[in-house]
C-alpha cells in the first residue's frame, strides 16, 4: 500500500491529528495542503510537560520494620491503652480492671483448676457443635450442588431456614431437648450449617463450567470429575464459610452457656458478675479473643496448605 | 450422550477417515448453525477450518468432540482423540504433569507425561502450578496432554489466538515438528488466513453452515509469507470471508 503524506503537510502536533487519506495516490500530489486548526504559525504549540510520577519517584527503600512487627503492632497499642485507662485511673477498678487484676485473676482460676475445666467444657461444645455442622452443611451441600433435584428441594429449604435467626430457636430448643449439652451443641450445629452450606454450595457452582468440559474431555468420569475438578474447586467457598462459621459457633456458645448453665466460659463470666468480679469477666473476654485469634489463625494454616495452588506457591 | 451418532471410524468402510460428516446440522432455536455439512478428513491430514465469528465453526469442533449431541446427520470420528482449547483450560489446583495426564489410565503414565512435557519444551516444569506458567508455556501444557494420548485425531479451537505475536510463530513451529512426527490428523479452526495457510494441508472456509471452500495449500514448506502463490491464496480465502477491500490490499 503507498500512503503518501502531502510535503506541505505540517508535522503531527499533540493538539490536531492531521487527517490523510489512505488512497494511494500515483502521482505524489499533496493531500492534506490545508493548515490545521489549533496550530501556531510555526508548527504545533509545544506541550507542558509534567512529571507523572509527582516527584515521588524515588525507588523503593527497604522497609525497616519487618512485616510481623508491624502486625504486633496494633494489638499492642490496645494493650497499651488499657495499662493507660486503668493505671492512670480514668475509669475505676470496679468497672474496668487492669491488665495486671486479670492476669491475677487467670492465676487464681488458673490454679484453682476452674479456668481448665469450663474452659475444656466450653471447647467440649464448640467442637461437637463444629463438627456436626459442617458434616451436616456439607452433605446438605453437596446434595444441592451435584445433583438437580437436590437442588429443588433442599436449596429452598436453606434458603428459607436461613433467614430464621438462630438465637430466635432457643426457646424451642429448650422445649425439644430441655436445657442439658445436647441443647447446647443443637444451637451451635444450627448455627455452622447454614454459613458452611451456602458457601460450599455456591463454591460447587461456581465451578468454571470449562474446566468440567476439559475433564470430561479428557476421559474423567463423574467421580473423577467430582475428585478432580469440583472438589478442588469448592474448596476455596468451603474455607470461607468454615472461617465464618467458627465466628458464629463462639457467638452462640456465649448465648448457648449463659442459660442454665453450671459451667462453661460463659458461665464464669455471668458468676462473675453476681460476684461483681470485672477483673474475671475482663478475663473472659480475653480468653474469647484469643480462641477467636487460634481458629482465625487454624483455617488460615489451611489455606495456606490446601489453596496453595493460589499463590503460585512451588514449595515441594 | 454423542455415541449414539457419534459412533467410532475403524476405517475398514470406504476409505481410511479420521473425520467423515455427513448431511451434519445444528439448530439453535431458530437459527441454522450447521446446514447438511459434509467434511472428510484423511489420516495424518493437516485441515484448516477458517470462517467468521459465528460461521459456526466452534459448534462444529463441540460436536466432533462429543460436547453436543443435539445434532442430525452423521458424524463420525476417530476414538482416540484429543482437543485444545482456545484458553489452556488446565485444572489450576493440579500441577503441570498432573494436568498432563489427567484422567489417563496405566502404571506408567507419569513416565508418558514426562515424556510430553519435555517434548513441548518445558522438561523441569512437571510440578509448576498452571498460574506460574505463562501464556505459551500454559498452551504447551494443553498441547502435551493432547499429545500423551496419542491421538489419532487432534482438534484445535483457535489454540494460538490470545498469545503474542512472537510466542505464536514459536509455537507454529513447535506445532508442525510434533505434527511431523506423531502425524495424527489435524483440524484446525483459526480466524487468522496466514496461520491457516502457514500450517496446513488443505484450507476449508465455513460459510453460513456450509463449506463454502474447500482448497489444498500444495506450497513447499517453509512456506514463505512473501511467495506469490501464499499471497493469492491469502487474496482468494480472504475474499471468501467477505473481506475482499483488504483482499485486494494484499495482493
Amino acid at each position: 500500500m503507498t500512503e503518501v503524506i502531502g510535503e506541505a503537510a505540517p508535522a503531527p502536533g499533540l493538539v490536531n491529528v492531521p487527517v490523510t487519506s489512505g488512497v494511494p495516490v500515483a502521482s505524489g500530489v499533496p493531500v492534506a495542503s490545508g493548515e490545521p486548526a489549533g496550530a501556531g504559525p510555526d508548527g504545533p504549540v509545544a506541550p507542558l510537560l509534567e512529571d507523572p510520577t509527582g516527584k515521588r519517584n524515588r525507588a523503593r527503600r527497604a522497609r525497616a520494620v519487618p512485616s510481623w512487627a508491624r502486625r504486633l503492632a496494633g494489638p499492642a497499642l490496645l494493650l497499651l491503652g488499657w495499662f493507660a485507662v486503668t493505671g492512670f485511673d480514668l475509669v475505676s477498678d470496679r468497672a474496668f480492671a487492669s491488665p495486671g487484676a486479670v492476669l491475677d485473676a487467670a492465676r487464681e482460676l488458673w490454679g484453682s483448676g476452674e479456668l481448665a475445666d469450663n474452659l475444656g467444657v466450653s471447647l467440649y461444645r464448640v467442637g461437637w457443635g463444629c463438627a456436626l455442622g459442617v458434616a451436616i452443611g456439607l452433605a446438605l451441600a453437596v446434595i444441592a450442588g451435584f445433583f438437580r433435584f437436590g437442588e429443588d428441594v433442599v436449596d429452598s429449604a436453606m434458603n428459607f431456614l436461613r433467614t430464621i435467626p438462630v438465637i430466635a430457636l432457643l426457646p424451642l430448643i429448650i422445649v425439644w431437648i430441655g436445657i442439658g449439652e445436647e441443647a447446647k451443641i443443637f444451637l451451635i450445629t444450627a448455627g455452622v450449617v447454614f454459613p458452611i452450606y451456602m458457601n460450599t454450595f455456591a463454591g460447587i457452582r461456581s465451578v468454571d463450567i470449562k474446566l468440567v468440559e476439559a475433564g470430561r474431555a479428557f476421559g474423567l468420569g463423574r467421580a473423577g470429575l467430582v475428585r478432580r475438578v469440583i472438589i478442588p474447586g469448592a474448596l476455596p467457598g468451603f474455607l470461607v464459610g468454615l472461617r465464618w462459621s467458627l465466628g458464629v459457633a463462639w457467638l452462640l456458645l456465649v448465648f448457648a452457656e449463659q442459660v442454665n448453665t453450671d459451667s462453661g466460659i460463659g458461665y464464669l463470666l455471668n458468676s462473675a458478675q453476681a460476684w461483681n468480679r470485672t477483673d474475671i469477666m475482663v478475663l473472659c473476654l480475653v480468653i474469647y479473643g484469643l480462641l477467636g485469634l487460634l481458629c482465625d489463625g487454624f483455617v488460615r494454616l489451611l489455606e495456606r496448605s490446601l489453596l496453595s495452588w493460589r499463590r503460585g506457591f512451588s514449595g515441594t | 450422550m454423542a455415541t449414539r451418532i457419534l459412533r467410532d471410524l475403524t476405517g475398514a468402510d470406504e476409505a481410511a477417515a479420521a473425520i467423515r460428516v455427513r448431511g451434519l446440522t445444528r439448530v439453535f432455536g431458530d437459527h441454522v448453525v450447521l446446514d447438511g455439512l459434509d467434511l472428510t478428513v484423511a489420516p495424518g491430514e493437516f485441515v484448516a477450518l477458517l470462517g467468521r465469528s459465528g460461521s459456526g465453526k466452534s459448534t462444529l469442533l463441540r460436536i466432533l468432540g462429543g460436547f453436543d449431541d443435539e445434532v442430525s446427520g452423521e458424524v463420525l470420528a476417530a476414538r482416540r482423540r484429543a482437543v485444545v482449547f482456545q484458553e489452556p483450560r488446565l485444572l489450576p489446583w493440579t500441577r503441570a504433569l498432573g494436568n498432563v495426564v489427567l484422567g489417563l489410565p496405566g502404571a506408567d503414565v507419569d513416565r508418558r507425561g514426562r515424556a510430553a512435557l519435555a517434548e513441548v519444551g518445558l522438561a523441569g516444569r512437571e510440578r509448576s502450578w498452571p498460574v506460574t506458567l505463562s501464556g505459551g508455556e500454559a498452551q504447551r501444557v494443553a498441547l502435551a496432554r493432547a499429545l500423551v494420548r496419542e491421538p489419532d485425531l487432534v482438534m484445535l479451537d483457535e489454540p494460538f489466538g490470545a498469545l503474542d505475536a512472537l510466542t505464536r510463530i514459536r509455537m507454529h513451529a513447535l506445532l508442525q515438528e510434533l505434527c511431523r512426527r506423531h502425524r495424527p490428523a489435524v483440524l484446525f479452526v483459526t480466524h487468522d488466513v496466514d496461520e491457516a495457510i502457514l500450517l496446513a494441508d488443505r484450507v476449508l472456509v465455513l460459510t453460513d453452515g456450509r463449506l463454502s471452500l474447500d482448497v489444498p495449500v500444495g506450497l513447499p514448506t517453509p512456506r514463505p509469507r512473501a511467495h506469490p502463490a501464499f499471497a493469492a491464496l491469502r487474496a482468494r480465502l480472504l475474499t471468501e470471508l467477505g473481506v475482499r477491500d483488504l483482499a485486494e490490499a494484499a495482493t
